[in-house]
């Protein structure tokens, strides 16, 4: 077994409203300590009101090697975005 | 000297050799998290040395500043508690005197966020949240090491043993500290020594540590008697200044 802490993947919610985000991460014993790890290495400058820490194996991803088949198609789909509507001037902004 | 002088002197001497002390492990802690953390809360407790080094000049009134009071004092001028000189030897001494004096310090502030002084009530309810989070990071580590692996539990007792003794110095008072209570400068003080056995003796329990039951106890640190690192720490800090005292950034 490996001598190492495990890895923890960091996320901080900058103000009330927003989202969580992912701002790195960084090792740690437990989820308690990186916790605390994660309050000294990214928040020292007011940078957040509130974290969480997954540990980075818990996280599932695609091979990046499928990236082709999993995201190439919408790129020739323009029209999945609603930009082709006219906007009556009485909206407003949207 | 003017016992309010004398008080925030052995304050600010205490919160500035420990963050001397921990500023050593800038670059060198075990993992590149705890030293992050470390410098983290060496800068708070330099911080905090300035807030009473500032009461200290104003309250004395004779046009000293801060910089003054750190780095032009000689040894026996210095009033801090004898623990924070004691040396880094390791992560397990260090972490261990951080401790002990979290332990001290959190009941301290705490008490001190009832003063009937205006500015140290005031630099209380600042300090004050900066040492809840030291006292849980640092609570956490003992535990944490101190029923850890068989290693890291005798480093762990080694450090406890060795700088125990020391632990008396940071509650050492005399007639400065009861004057400031009957003023009501310093309430609750005797809550401090309750708060800080209570603590301790949960924390050790739960990190399968022993307090050394030797009785034990080193002080003199508050009259300016300190241990042979004293000098080593001072040199350091204040070569510079004393080198070039005109020197700015």
């Amino acid at each position: 077994m490996s001598k190492e802490w495990p890895l923890w993947e960091i996320f901080i919610r900058g103000q009330h409203g927003l989202s969580h985000r992912h701002v790195g991460s960084l090792h740690a014993p437990d989820a308690e300590m990186a916790l605390k790890n994660a309050r000294d290495v990214y928040t020292r400058r007011n940078e957040g009101m509130s974290i969480w820490v997954v540990e980075s194996n818990k996280i599932t991803a695609f091979d990046p090697d499928t990236a082709e088949q999993n995201f190439a198609a919408p790129k020739s789909k323009v029209y999945r975005h609603p930009s082709f509507f006219e906007i009556p001037d009485d909206v407003g902004a949207m | 000297m003017d016992p309010l002088v004398t008080f925030c002197l052995r304050m600010g001497d205490t919160t500035l050799i420990l963050g001397q002390q921990t500023a050593a492990w800038c670059g060198h802690a075990p993992v590149l998290e705890e030293d992050i953390a470390f410098a983290n809360m060496g800068l708070d407790l330099i911080g905090q040395t300035q807030l009473w080094y500032e009461i200290a000049a104003q309250t004395e009134g004779k046009g000293r500043t801060p910089d003054d009071l750190a780095f032009f004092r000689t040894e026996r001028q210095f009033l801090n508690a004898q623990l924070v000189e004691r040396p880094n030897v390791d992560f397990a001494h260090a972490l261990m005197r951080q401790y002990l004096f979290d332990a001290w310090h959190l009941p301290m502030q705490e008490a001190l966020c009832e003063s009937g002084f205006e500015s140290i009530h005031d630099l209380a309810q600042k300090s004050v949240k900066e040492v809840r989070y030291h006292i849980d990071r640092s609570r956490d580590l003992i535990v944490r090491l101190g029923d850890g692996s068989e290693e890291s539990r005798a480093k762990m007792q080694g450090a406890l043993d060795a700088l125990w003794p020391y632990a008396a110095d940071l509650m050492a008072t005399d007639e400065v500290e009861e004057t400031l209570a009957a003023q009501g400068v310093l309430p609750g003080l005797d809550r401090v020594r309750t708060a800080f056995e209570a603590e301790t003796a949960a924390t050790m329990s739960r990190a399968t540590l022993e307090i050394p039951g030797t009785g034990h106890a080193r002080i003199g640190g508050r009259t300016g008697i300190h241990t042979e690192t004293m000098g080593y720490i001072l040199a350091e800090m204040q070569s510079i200044p004393r080198s070039f005292p005109d020197a700015r950034w």
